[in-house]
């Protein structure tokens, strides 16, 4: 049976589902550009739930002030994707993000002038800029030295509460570890995302909460895993916060956890309320650039989907979501077939040593792009004006090493949604602000 | 990690003092494989390793039990001595080895006179050989390459060297409670006249030194084994140094080991084992013994010519490469170190006034058993202890902590134990968390601390596609968790585990393996921090740096 192929008419596409995807997509709504999403999750459930601005310049340094870091960047990185887009860029993305995802249920601290110190599974302490609201507490905890208990859970693996007690005992000593069993999960392996919608459940919380005041001790604060709640986790954790007597704060734990599964799910529940199409497991097959518009081909199990953009971000992740290709002999861009800088030969990609303190070339490869996030052809000009790129698959950033991921995601994403909202304008090709995009069928 | 002390730096004074009757210096399997044998003859040894078991050619390898078809041309000697030992091993050491027989193949071009000659050698060295019509040896692999002209079945099987040292360490300490103690390195012999009294040995991870006392010295340090004569004032070791490169693949391609008939090449060797298979070798004279990496070079030779053989390996996904030194005898002094002799020499070093030092080098871990003999028959008759040697007939016990290099034994004794809370902390290898716990509590070597390093090499921890970047974070935080680790050591023994693990990794990641690589860079940098244990920052405290 040959299926009908549904056909959407947009102003913008957004290839990529990541932190960058997602963030073009928050633009664009609130620009009231008629926007389709399309493209697999990819990495979002990796994240932490933290969003780094820029926390580490030099090999040796972890910044305390990303914002000057970011002046320093400038200097001495020109090409560095966060060198070229202004100050008042990166806080109004991270700003209007940060609103988004506060709106729409899961709350996050506002950027600061200066990185906070966040708790990591291992008992390390990360620099990052913003945190979600249920993770603040373990800032503060740790800035005040706090009596705090960390619990964890039997059968949870990759965390453990007298792993980050030893390690941060040193100049934390008020810290204490407790395991305990979780409730209806007394035996086996314990996953965070189960753990998290049964604490949706008030009888698991209820049942949890008893388990934890029996261990409270002196404690004046309690650190979990991450795993209260899926959706609206500030209400389970009121709520548990409220039963126990003291407050709470989630660690991330190993990914792919709660807090990207979180984002994600939120985005997928909202962003249709919103106007936005979105098209969120499916990988498009082809993008032609003709004429009239960006044609995007990909199919689901329905059948045949086509896309006709005026515009197109190119939000699609490095490796591990598939945006670049690292193939014996060389790395590509799969889906355009856009130039991809990198080093000259596969011996260059890697340094010797894992964690040498320059971090490893193969990161920096990536799409070169103008200063409105345009991608180059080979020949140097822009591939083709209506194409733009954000995210991880830019050129000339190292995101692992300097902490600086959804920096890069927000604040090319913001520039970019804002070319193509020029470039709209420009080609008179917006046709209404506030439009619905609902699929035509052609029968 | 070892490699960044200066390696030859005078002893301090010692701190500790132990007493044996013969110390065996190089954990490989011949050092393992003395111990054992000495053991069984009621002598009581103590192996040590400067790193750890099978550190060097002995982990670094086919796993290959050599039918001796792959001599027969070069060596007979070599191949009617691997067709003998092949038989001791199947019978006494079967739990080491999987008998998946072998076939040697010629493609298209490759020299017919070559091929032609194969069965006739082999018979004369009494290997079994079948010769197969090219269709036929497709048929039992189909991997093969329709290029294949000519195709003989062999008797070779695959071995697992860590376990077949552990097993070897383990019985002589339950025999008569011979020790093993890794990372204690010789730096100075203490002699009085022609006899050397005992060893001044540095601990690698606490930089103590160490005197051990004993009747009787041998050196089978491999690759090492004349820097360790030079120690003790001999200059009768003369060795060459040959690199060898291996990649190991994703899958198991074969079911046997699949040879190249034609004069000894790179990429010629193919061989299953457990669930990956390795392909080999290239061969490169080398003058450095330390720090020897894959190169991209390697790699590539090593794939275009396996090809040839098996078309899938061009496109397969391989997950690993290392490098090992094989130390070659030096004599007739070919161009080409495949055409070095492959045979061993047992060195008594009588000629350099030394009456109580011998060295065993050269060789194969086909013949290590072999080699074993020959030295402790020498080192037995020095001390006047005449029982017969009983590694050839005396069956190797399955040591309880040793069974877990074995590829699907974890999955398989997880399962059958059937218990819900011992949750698999390596998900590759499904390695659940009672193998840790019995690793770090009895396995050969858990007297002292053991890092992720040592018992990864006693497991199958982080040999799967994801190369220990969850496990090795996993596996520590379980280790946490049971008190075992009570500071950052177990934050500094990750991070030196990841770094180990990448070395073997670096020059195959591309396809699937590049996003595991910047998942797990993304993990153990990004997230956790950890190339950031030494960096000055406000916030982050500084500990003791534990190795």
């Amino acid at each position: 049976m040959i299926r009908e192929e549904r056909q959407f008419t947009v102003d913008l596409a957004v290839i990529g589902s990541g932190l960058a995807g997602f963030a073009a997509s928050i633009f664009a709504i609130n620009r009231g550009i008629r926007t389709a999403q399309i493209g697999n999750t990819g990495a979002v459930a990796y994240t932490t739930g933290y969003l780094d601005l820029f926390g580490r310049l030099a090999a040796d340094q972890l910044l305390d002030d990303p914002w000057r870091g970011l002046r320093q960047l400038a200097a001495s990185q020109p090409q560095h994707p966060l060198a070229r887009v202004t100050e008042a860029e990166v806080r109004a993305a991270f700003d209007e993000f940060v609103a988004f995802l506060t709106e729409a249920g899961v709350p996050y601290g506002q950027a600061g002038e200066r990185n906070v110190m966040a708790l990591t599974p291992a008992g390390t302490i990360k620099p990052t800029l913003c945190v979600p609201s249920t993770m603040q507490g373990g800032v503060d905890a740790l800035a005040a030295r706090a009596r705090c208990l960390i619990v964890d859970f039997r059968g949870l693996r990759g965390f453990s509460a007298r792993q980050v007690v030893a390690n941060l005992r040193q100049e934390w000593p008020q810290l204490r570890a407790e395991q305990l069993v979780f409730p209806g999960m007394e035996h086996g392996e314990l996953y965070p995302e189960v753990m998290a919608r049964s604490l949706e459940v008030p009888a698991c919380r209820e049942e949890l909460a008893a388990r934890i005041r029996d261990v409270l001790g002196d404690a004046d604060v309690v650190g979990l895993p991450a795993i209260l709640g899926m959706h609206h986790p500030h209400l389970v954790m009121a709520e548990m916060e409220r039963l126990i007597g003291r407050p709470l704060f989630e660690i991330p734990t190993m990914p792919p956890a709660v807090p990207g599964i979180r984002l994600r799910e939120m985005f997928e529940q909202v962003f249709p309320t919103r106007g936005l199409t979105l098209i969120p497991q499916q990988k498009v097959d082809a993008v032609r650039f003709a004429d009239e518009a960006v044609r995007l081909s990909l199919a689901d199990s329905y059948g045949p989907i086509a896309i006709s953009a005026q515009t197109v971000i190119l939000a699609t992740g490095r490796f591990l979501s598939g945006g670049l290709l690292a193939s014996f002999d060389g790395i590509s861009e799969p889906l355009i077939g856009l130039p991809v800088t990198q080093p000259p030969s596969r011996e260059g990609w890697f340094r010797e040593q894992y964690m040498d303190k320059e971090g490893h070339p193969v990161h920096t490869a990536g799409i070169v792009t103008d200063a409105d996030f345009r991608p180059l052809s080979a020949e140097g000009g822009p591939y083709d004006r209506r194409l733009f790129a954000a995210g991880l698959i830019l050129a000339h950033q190292d995101w692992i090493r300097g902490r600086c991921g959804a920096g890069i995601a927000l604040a090319s994403a913001f520039r970019a949604v804002d070319a193509v909202g020029r470039e709209l304008a420009r080609s008179g090709g917006q046709s209404g602000k506030h439009q619905s995009a609902e699929g035509r069928r052609d029968v | 990690m070892m490699a960044t002390l200066p390696p030859r730096s005078g002893p301090t004074r010692p701190t500790a003092s132990l007493e044996t009757e013969v110390l065996i210096i190089g954990g490989g399997a011949t050092g393992a494989g003395i111990m054992r044998d000495l053991a069984l003859r009621g002598i009581h040894s103590l192996l040590i390793d400067k790193k750890d078991l099978c550190a060097g050619a002995s982990g670094g390898n086919h796993g290959l039990l050599h039918s001796g078809g792959r001599y027969v041309f070069s060596d007979p000697q070599s191949a009617i001595e691997c067709r003998e030992e092949g038989h001791i091993l199947k019978r006494v050491l079967p739990q080491c080895i999987e008998q998946t027989g072998g076939l040697f193949v010629a493609v298209d071009g490759d020299d017919e006179g070559f091929a032609a000659d194969f069965a006739g050698l082999c018979a004369a060295a009494g290997i079994a050989c079948t010769p197969l019509l090219p269709a036929e040896a497709r048929e039992l692999e189909p991997a093969l390459s329709e290029r294949v002209v000519a195709a003989y079945q062999v008797p070779d099987a695959t071995i697992d060297p860590f376990r077949l040292a552990l097993e070897n360490v383990n019985q002589a300490r339950l025999v008569n409670g011979s020790i093993y103690r890794p990372h204690t390195e010789v730096v100075a012999f203490e002699k009085s006249g022609d006899v050397i009294v005992s060893a001044l040995c540095r601990d690698n991870r606490s930089g103590e030194t160490v005197r051990i006392v004993a009747q009787q010295f041998v050196n089978a340090g491999g690759a090492w084994a004349m820097d360790i004569a030079r120690l003790a004032g001999c200059d009768d070791v003369r060795l060459l140094y040959s690199k060898g490169t291996l990649l190991v693949t994703h899958d198991r391609m074969i079911r046997r080991v699949i040879n190249r008939l034609r004069p000894p090449a790179d990429g010629d060797i193919l061989v299953p084992g457990g669930t990956v298979s390795i392909l080999g070798t290239t061969s490169l004279r080398t003058d450095a013994l330390n720090a020897v990496q894959p190169t991209v070079d390697e790699i590539n030779r090593n794939i275009r010519e396996g090809m040839a053989m098996v078309p899938a390996l061009a496109h397969a996904r391989y997950i690993r490469a290392f490098s090992r030194v094989r130390p070659l005898l030096q004599a007739g002094g070919g161009a080409d170190d495949r055409q070095a002799t492959r045979g061993f020499a047992l060195i008594d070093h009588h000629s350099q006034g030394i009456a109580n030092l011998c060295t065993i080098t050269g060789g194969k871990l086909t013949t290590y058993r072999l080699m074993a003999e020959k030295t402790a028959d020498l080192v037995a008759a020095r001390i006047g202890n005449t029982a017969p040697c009983r590694t050839a007939v005396d069956i190797v016990p399955d040591g309880e902590a040793c069974r877990w290099t074995e590829p699907g034994a974890a999955p398989k004794l997880w399962y059958r134990a059937g218990d819900p809370d011992d949750t698999i902390l390596c998900e590759c290898e499904m390695v659940p968390q009672s193998a840790i716990d019995q690793i770090v509590r009895c396995a050969p070597g858990a007297e002292a601390e053991m890092t992720l390093e040592a018992i990864a090499l006693r497991s199958r921890a982080g040999k799967g596609p994801c190369q220990g970047s969850f496990c090795g974070i996993r596996i520590a935080s379980h280790l946490y968790d049971r008190g075992y680790y009570r500071d950052r050591t177990g934050l500094l023994h990750m991070r030196d585990f990841f770094n180990e693990r990448f070395k073997g990794q670096r020059a195959v990641i591309w396809g699937q393996q590049m996003a595991q690589m910047e998942l797990a860079e993304a993990l153990h940098c990004g997230l956790l921090g950890l190339d950031c244990l030494d960096s000055p920052s406000e916030t982050v405290t500084e500990g003791e740096a534990q190795s």
